[in-house]
């Protein structure tokens, strides 16, 4: 199925659903996250495949983006859900895909998003008694060279 | 002396105990720390702990221009590191709506494949060597990748860390009469695939001690992401190059060898095929081979327009993909790096409940896992 009609099934299904302009995913409440993750994994679109999680700082805001890969289908989804900065909570997907286990990891050891109902929500790759999360853009630290002028 | 008789004394006395295998082991492909929880011999709980190698490189590519992280990305599967060049390249040519010559796309194909031979026969006898067919099959293989290696150090002047493929190219054009060489390489390793068959793969201790051990059912395989040679070994036919050619892989005839149950002896037998197949992949690429000039045409430094893309390969692993945003500057905003060892090494605990400690390093050499890029 073409992303296109993925995304119309998903606004006449949920509503509230829009699209991203400039990348074409889908953008999802954060509210709805689970129930769109379940409507995904066990109904027609058959996504048996969370390919990857991956954050991105906006500074105005931070984006997740959830990239689903169904092998039953042979088709892909990239939903995207943003988060306030000071509100960066949200709920795990790790209970319907495992894979989210390690990709939420990550994202909370280097941007600081807290996954709720995540079975081991601990750092990854930093150190586990590290307190900041290098990628976010406001990030700072005396070794850290900052980008150079082009 | 009389015997004291208390309640316990009629049965020894035996508890759960915690044992760490590794940063620092000779099993573990690099410094990947298993904390296992073990009843005897028998492994009843199992944690993962990576990062070791994390070397920040998704928040060194915000800081460096495009062409100045292909570098880095050698550093991420150092086996395959050409076919990490590959997909970060794809991935910003993808940004940068850059379309290279037909001669570039063909070269890439040879390189890439003989590079994924080169990292299976690393696998395949590393694999063994943990298996304790101590020495003679990794030298063997060792022996046979330097073959591939004097290849890519005279096409590039490097041996393990390439930075070969260029954004919009190559590096160079492929020197005199490599081609001659190659057909004479993969003459070679046909026989000497054949021998390994012969030498490892109905070898009753191999078999005894790969056939049924570690296996990753379909569902699992999938739920976990788990992609490359271990999700084939599964049952599982999905190959992007097949599924999703890039390149001109849809011009090629090769078949997707697949798995039945899942075990480490199925992981094995896979990879094996699989360079069967690449070799086939490289003889229809050097015959078919056009004219033309596959080195780079455009300048150093990009300035993408503002968006994002996300783009993946068939690795040696699995998939790689790169999630690349760009702002219209010359540095990426935010560069992810989707690595298929990553996902590959998180089913591990899954597999080696209830085996033994011995299994457990027959399971993570079939798995095959590279720490550089499951740290970054």
């Amino acid at each position: 199925m073409q992303e296109n009609e993925m995304l119309q099934l998903l606004k006449g299904r949920f509503g509230q659903i829009t699209q991203e302009e400039a990348t074409k995913a889908a953008v999802v409440p954060k509210a709805l996250l689970l129930d769109v993750a379940d409507f995904l994994k066990n109904q027609e679109l058959a996504f048996d495949d969370l390919h990857c999680i991956t954050a991105i700082d906006r500074v105005e805001r931070i984006e997740l983006v959830y990239i689903f890969y169904s092998i039953e289908k042979r088709h892909t989804l990239t939903i995207k859900v943003y988060l306030a900065p000071d509100d960066l909570k949200i709920e795990s997907l790790a209970g319907l895909w495992r894979s989210a286990d390690w990709f939420e990891r990550e994202i909370y050891d280097l941007f600081g998003v807290y996954f709720l109902n995540h079975p081991d929500l601990r750092r990854i790759l930093n150190p586990y008694d590290w307190d900041a999360h290098p990628l976010r853009k406001d990030f700072s630290d005396p070794d850290f060279i900052k980008k150079p002028q082009y | 002396m009389e015997l004291m008789i208390t309640e316990n004394n009629n049965s020894i006395h035996s508890e759960e105990f915690y044992v760490n295998m590794g940063p620092q082991h000779p099993s573990t492909h690099g410094v990947l720390y298993l904390e296992l929880k073990l009843d005897g011999e028998v492994v009843v709980d199992c944690i993962v702990h990576i990062g070791y190698l994390h070397r920040s490189m998704e928040k060194i590519a915000e800081n460096r221009t495009y062409t100045q992280f292909i570098p880095f990305t050698d550093r991420l599967d150092y086996l395959a590191s050409m076919n990490n060049n590959l997909g970060y390249v794809l991935a910003v040519e993808k940004l940068l709506n850059l379309e290279v010559t037909e001669r570039a796309k063909y070269i890439r194909v040879i390189i890439a494949e003989l590079n994924r031979i080169a990292s299976h026969l690393v696998a395949v006898g590393t694999f063994a060597q943990d298996l304790g067919a101590f020495a003679t099959p990794l030298f063997y293989c060792f022996r046979e990748r330097e073959k591939i290696v004097e290849l890519f150090d005279e096409l590039c002047g490097n041996r393990l860390t390439y930075d070969y493929m260029r954004i919009g190219g190559v590096q160079f054009d492929l020197p005199q009469g490599i081609d001659e060489k190659i057909r004479q390489v993969i003459k070679y390793l046909r026989s000497r695939i054949n021998d390994y068959e012969s030498l490892l793969t109905y070898n009753t201790i191999f078999l005894i001690r790969s056939k049924d051990i570690g296996i990753l059912p379909k569902d699992l395989a999938l739920n976990y992401s788990v992609t490359g040679p271990n999700l084939r070994a599964s049952g599982v036919k999905y190959d992007l190059r097949k599924d999703e050619p890039y390149l001109v892989y849809d011009k090629f005839q090769f078949d997707i060898p697949v798995g039945e149950n899942g075990d480490a002896w199925d992981r094995y037998r896979v990879r094996m095929e699989e360079m069967r197949q690449s070799l086939r992949i490289i003889e229809q690429a050097i015959a078919g081979m056009p004219e033309g000039d596959p080195t780079a045409k455009v300048g150093r430094i990009h300035r993408p327009a503002a968006g994002e893309v996300y783009a993946k390969t068939e690795n040696p692993r699995g998939v790689l993909g790169f999630y690349i945003v760009s702002d219209g500057s010359p540095c990426p905003y935010r560069l992810k790096i989707r690595a298929p060892s990553f996902s590959n090494l998180a089913v591990l605990p899954n597999l080696i409940k209830g085996l033994r400690v011995a299994d457990v390093v027959c399971i993570l050499g079939s798995l095959d896992v590279v720490m550089g890029e499951i740290d970054r």
